[in-house]
């Protein structure tokens, strides 16, 4: 141990290098950091035993992490008629792929106009997509106006339109676009190509890092939407794979509520899928994303990294 | 006199040479009118005693004109709404920020780099599931019967809690749950921040014989300011806007709860899709955006003031 005397104060001293990292409050931030990443890690753990438990299995011990005597029952009860869940699939892989490729390109062109220095207007149009992060009509008018002036409802293009542009990720992408010399640009300009060949040929191939981000969290965003599914959509076989867990989550929660059920319901109750049934069907709708959690991580990490110090 | 008819022809052969850009910007312009700017035009609505069969132009006007924004405003349920919102818009904010620096500077700590990952990755994992999903976890996890929480209190002697019908419990409960899916992802920002941070820093600090505690408190804490003031700006211009999907699918929307979860983007649901009271809903969501761009442009005129460096514009 050295100590040593600092010019104005106290006597402070430098533990060894070595001996910093065994403090006990070093130990203490560890062992809660490392707690706090389990907890995150915990309900999925429960929900995948979950759904591999037996109804009597859960009735006794609850959810389990491993269970004792695991089986296939609660996906065999939803794969049963497995065409409601292939639809689903169905529609969230199309609305996924379809309105990602979309709203990628339609947002990066945006991205690339707003960042040619000499565009005429330019001022009006970076506030025309600004505004739109500051004010809405709300939810009334939004849903007034596609439904009635639209009439948007019921189609695979009411899944994929309303959300296709977004202003956060236009700046994204006009900011990156920033950062890339105009030499490029210019020389390009002089050779005689057209804005849009140098939008695609130069500056999407150079902006891989900021166009694979938002491709992420575009598609993550289709994949998960279930809002949409709710308020334009009623025919069944166009209802996304969200919609499918929410409706069964409150056709539940609808019947478990009701105090003094008629024996009809009582009956429909003793029918009515457990909650491995709807373990099973959280990892049937949310598996493929946690499956490509760890490959996919980093660069969404990396991702909101560039977009918080540039943004 | 003949400078500016040069000018107005500069700009108009600048507006000839941009017609590829204005042709590509047309598609992101058009969809930004189609859901963006038709909807701010139909905030007349909430001006308007709406009829499905007159349409908005052929619905008539409210007479008094703010009639519906006076019905609103007496109304005890909107108002409870709006208390919540705002109760719990700040709670989150508050408790957020602080466990999310908390959480950022616990994962700073961590020397060895592939436990740090694994640590940022774990607790970034929760951001990425659906609220639906979030709303399964949680029905688990709380059930009177066979929840996890009710067997633990089982197992250890005590009383089993109905988390259903308690709504006094339900914004801790809201809190945890917000905590547990946003605290990695604003860690991941907060984190990027700190990685920007100059070593030498650091390095002088030791030097100066700082303990650690006290590199954090005069390093790491005001080289993240700036950052956390940006993040505090934008939530705070959100304050009486919730997430729908939040309340709505992680309460399961039980009636019993409304008392403390029932947020104005709740409400305003309710009153569309339920009861089917336009008036009301469309003044509440007016009431919202009007109440929210105000905050925004306050807010970033303080964060301008403070430290220019953090104002959004």
């Amino acid at each position: 141990m050295m100590s040593k005397q600092t010019a104005k104060k106290e006597t402070v001293y430098i533990p060894k290098k070595k001996k910093e990292k065994f403090s006990i409050g070093r130990c203490v931030v560890y062992f809660l950091t490392i707690g706090f990443a389990i907890l995150c890690l915990y309900p999925f753990a429960m929900v995948i035993g979950g759904s591999f438990m037996t109804q009597q299995e859960v009735l006794d011990f609850g959810f389990r992490l491993i269970p004792e005597d695991p089986t296939l029952e609660s996906y065999n009860m939803l794969l049963a008629n497995p065409g409601m869940i292939l639809n689903g699939y169905r529609i969230t892989l199309t609305v996924t792929v379809v309105g990602t490729l979309l709203s990628v390109f339609v947002n990066s062109m945006m991205g690339y106009v707003l960042s040619r220095k000499q565009l005429a207007g330019k001022k009006f149009i970076n506030f025309y997509v600004l505004f739109t992060m500051l004010f809405g009509g709300g939810m009334v008018p939004w849903y007034i106006i596609t439904t009635q002036v639209y009439g948007l409802t019921d189609s695979i293009w009411a899944l994929i339109l309303p959300n296709l542009v977004g202003a956060w990720n236009i700046f994204l992408v006009r900011n990156y676009f920033n950062s890339i010399p105009s030499e490029l640009y210019e020389s390009a300009k002089v050779d005689g190509a057209k804005e849009f060949t140098i939008f695609t040929r130069i500056y999407l191939p150079l902006g891989k890092p900021v166009i694979a981000t938002i491709s992420l969290f575009i598609a993550l965003a289709y994949w998960n939407d279930w809002w949409l599914g709710l308020m334009l959509i009623n025919r069944d076989e166009l209802q996304p794979l969200q919609m499918l867990l929410r409706r069964m989550m409150a056709n539940i929660q609808f019947l478990q509520t009701m105090p003094n059920a008629p024996l009809e319901v009582q009956r429909m109750l003793a029918n009515v899928p457990g909650d491995g049934v709807r373990f099973a069907m959280v990892i049937l709708t949310t598996g493929p994303i946690i499956l490509l959690y760890p490959f996919l991580q980093k660069y969404f990490i990396k991702g909101i990294m560039v977009g918080a110090v540039k943004g | 006199m003949k400078n500016k008819t040069k000018q107005k022809s500069r700009t108009f052969q600048k507006m000839k040479n941009s017609w590829q850009l204005y042709l590509m910007a047309l598609p992101a312009m058009a969809l930004l009118f189609a859901f963006s700017y038709m909807p701010m035009g139909g905030i007349i609505i909430a001006f308007k005693n709406y009829r499905l069969r007159d349409g908005i132009f052929g619905s008539a006007w409210q007479d008094p004109l703010f009639r519906n924004f006076s019905i609103l405003f007496n109304n005890p349920t909107a108002l409870r709404a709006l208390r919540n919102t705002i109760l719990l818009n700040l709670l989150f904010i508050i408790a957020g920020t602080i466990f999310a620096l908390l959480l950022t500077l616990a994962i700073n700590e961590i020397v060895q780099v592939r436990l740090k990952k694994l640590c940022q990755s774990l607790t970034f994992l929760p951001f990425f599931i659906s609220t639906v999903v979030v709303g399964v976890f949680v029905s688990g996890m709380l059930a009177f019967e066979g929840g996890t929480i009710n067997r633990l209190l089982v197992n250890l002697g005590f009383e089993r809690i109905n988390f259903f019908s308690s709504p006094a419990l339900w914004p801790w409960i809201l809190l945890i749950i917000r905590i547990w899916q946003g605290a990695g992802h604003t860690a991941v920002i907060y984190l990027a921040t700190i990685a920007g941070i100059d070593e030498t820093y650091y390095e002088a600090a030791r030097l100066d014989g700082a303990t650690r505690i006290q590199q954090i408190k005069h390093i790491t804490l005001p080289l993240l300011k700036p950052t956390v003031i940006i993040m505090l700006l934008l939530a705070v211009g959100g304050i009486v806007k919730a997430d729908f999907g939040f309340f709505y699918n992680i309460t399961q929307d039980v009636p019993l709860l409304h008392a403390t979860t029932d947020v104005l983007d709740t409400f305003i649901f309710r009153a569309l899709r339920t009861t089917g009271d336009i008036g009301i809903s469309s003044a509440a969501g007016l009431f919202q955006s009007i109440v929210g761009l105000c905050m925004v442009l306050v807010m970033n005129h303080i964060a301008r003031k403070y430290e220019s460096e953090s104002a959004l514009f």
